[in-house]
């Protein structure tokens, strides 16, 4: 038998158009209306949610804190946390890309046009643009893409010049180069299907872009291994770089101190609170997971 | 409007709802106005810095979560210096947590703690996952009322309990912590649990071992509430699986004159609001004019049949 969900407790949960009673909180509790939730490709999903307009306070690389419906007879007990793909202040919506992997996102991707979904946030430390930087290079990999895409819509409002590889298995899964491109990117996949995803060739392209100029800092998301080289190519030739990271959340808050990850700063290693003191770290810092 | 306040010992907390202690701290003040609360129960504070268990921490089960979190901190000097100002900001008593594994050190820690801003020292005495194999104080009479001696010796603050519903015979721990001096009884912290991947044969968590947070326990921790509000004279405050403002009705029918809230927190960062806001409704539409008219307000007086007796009546 499972616990009955009490409707009770999303009464404080903001809708579109609601008035805020209490305007000083930075975090809100909404319920989203779903706008439309299709599939992109055979694993990814696209979900537009219509939000209250505070919901739209938010920035590249933060967060929001879903509590997904079930996709079985159990409970989903905990939120998923999902970095945001797209914000879109004229419309008064959000959009997510996720994959339709564990139960959370199963029971996500079930959502239909016309329903609510529960989603606290906007949450954490999202990504900063150096106002000197005029040509960033963003690197992803799968889903980790979704939480470079407004970095780069960002980026783009800015004027600062963007090239984003993009990492995947096959073309099939390749998302987003359009959304890249309509920022104005330059964009290069790489797939693991003719070995252009190796870290060899993706290290040629990282110096290939530091000698061409393009490169004053770098930006990654979704693949240790990515990671891993980024960092490498940084500290070699004095890039700066940010990292975001993902973690097993309960609170989002920085609370609970479920979501830590280990840093190493000046040498000596440290432990972070994903939710709150990141998602977004110094790549130079992270240690990966 | 009803009157939602109650009094724990010395204290008055404006309404009965309060974070359990480890699911909340300041930083929940972006999300709700941490003002509306009964009370602030900033996490358990260790002497020394501690940067707590391995990960991962948390893994979902079938009702609810597990969790190995081990107490990280920056240590006490940095809490009395840094994180007592960031509750001092807010009205509703600060209700400090603390734990050691030494009955001195945990003495000398509450003494520390005794400063004006902390209105209340939690004895944190039944953490689950602060060491490998789940034991601590809670765990056994003696070692309660050995620790709570202690501790009451060293402070005057109000000194309220926090008890494991791990131990056998949870009403005599309850005694035994009355006895040696508590204000006040929380009850309970989390059910020591396991869970084990059968993908890759490993226990989920870092630690192995974890607490159990779920809505499921509320029965079995409000049957010791009510257990142990019936012998002792202190307050009890119930902790365990309230989601809503008819779980908070039913720890203080059964004994509590408060409760605290993890879990539902942690699903709906307004839960807490929401919770208060629903109570003061449900009195209101009830006329009861004092909230604390329901503590210990169960009416079973006709019930004092014991269980054979019942088996034998058939019922």
């Amino acid at each position: 038998m499972s616990y009955e969900p009490c409707e009770k407790y999303t009464d404080s949960a903001l809708r579109f158009g609601d008035e805020d009673h209490y305007p000083e909180r930075i975090v809100g509790e909404f319920l989203g209306e779903v706008v439309s939730n299709d599939w992109v490709n055979g694993e990814y999903k696209h979900m537009i949610l219509k939000v209250h307009a505070r919901a739209l306070d938010s920035y590249a690389g933060q967060f929001f804190h879903l509590l997904c419906p079930s996709p079985d007879g159990a409970e989903v007990y905990m939120r998923r946390p999902m970095s945001i793909y797209r914000i879109d202040k004229a419309a008064s919506q959000i959009e997510f890309l996720y994959k339709c992997e564990g139960r959370g996102t199963r029971g996500m991707g079930m959502l239909k046009e016309g329903d609510d979904f529960n989603l606290a946030g906007p949450l954490g430390k999202g990504f900063t643009l150096d106002p000197k930087w005029k040509n960033i290079v963003v690197l992803g990999r799968g889903v980790g893409l979704a939480t470079l895409a407004p970095l780069s819509q960002l980026a783009a409002e800015k004027g600062v010049g963007i090239t984003a590889i993009l990492s995947a298995r096959n073309p099939g899964v390749v998302m987003s180069k359009d959304l890249f491109e309509g920022f104005g990117a330059t964009t290069i996949p790489v797939l693991d299907t003719d070995g252009t995803s190796d870290v060899a060739n993706v290290e040629k392209i990282l110096n290939g872009l530091i000698d061409e100029g393009k490169a004053d800092a770098f930006f990654t998301c979704g693949s240790n291994r990515l990671l891993s080289l980024m960092k490498k190519v940084g500290k070699a030739r004095g890039v700066p770089g940010q990292v975001a990271m993902e973690q097993i959340m309960v609170c989002g808050f920085g609370a609970c101190y479920v979501c830590m990850r280990t840093f190493e700063i000046d040498g000596e290693k440290t432990l972070k609170r994903v939710c709150r003191d990141g998602p977004v770290f110094n790549m130079q810092e992270a240690v990966g997971w | 409007m009803v009157d939602l306040s109650v009094r724990i010992g010395d204290i008055t907390l404006q309404n009965p709802i309060t974070p359990a202690s480890g699911a909340f701290s300041w930083e929940y003040n972006d999300v709700i106005d941490l003002n509306r609360l009964g009370g602030l129960v900033a996490k358990t504070i260790c002497r020394e810095p501690r940067l707590g268990n391995p990960t991962p921490r948390m893994a979902e089960t079938e009702a609810g979560i597990i969790q190995s979190i081990g107490l990280p901190g920056k240590g006490i000097e940095y809490f009395v210096d840094h994180i007592v100002p960031e509750y001092a900001r807010f009205k509703p008593p600060l209700i400090v947590s603390v734990s050691s594994e030494n009955t001195e050190d945990f003495a000398a820690l509450a003494e520390e703690l005794s400063v004006p801003d902390v209105d209340v020292i939690e004895a944190n005495i039944s953490c689950p996952t602060r060491n490998a194999t789940g034991g601590n104080f809670a765990m056994h009479e003696e070692h309660t009322k050995e620790v709570i001696g202690a501790i009451r010796a060293k402070t005057n603050k109000p000194l309220w309990v926090k008890l494991s519903p791990n131990a056998g015979d949870i009403v005599s721990i309850a005694r035994a912590a009355e006895e040696a001096g508590a204000d006040a009884l929380c009850i309970a912290n989390t059910f020591l649990s396991l869970k084990i991947r059968t993908d890759n044969f490993r226990p989920a968590l870092g630690n192995k071992f974890g607490g159990l947070v779920s809505p499921a326990l509320k029965p079995i921790v409000l049957r010791m509430v009510y257990q142990v509000a019936k012998v002792v004279k202190i307050p009890v405050i119930g902790i365990g699986g309230v989601t809503k403002a008819e779980d908070v009705v039913e720890y203080m029918l059964a004994g509590a004159s408060a409760v605290g809230i993890g879990y539902a927190g942690f699903r709906n960062p307004t839960a807490l609001i929401t919770i208060i806001d629903d109570l003061a409704a449900w009195c209101d539409e009830r006329g009861i004019k004092k909230v604390t008219d329901l503590i210990g307000a169960v009416k079973d007086d006709d019930m004092e049949m014991d269980t054979l007796v019942a088996a034998s009546a058939g019922v």
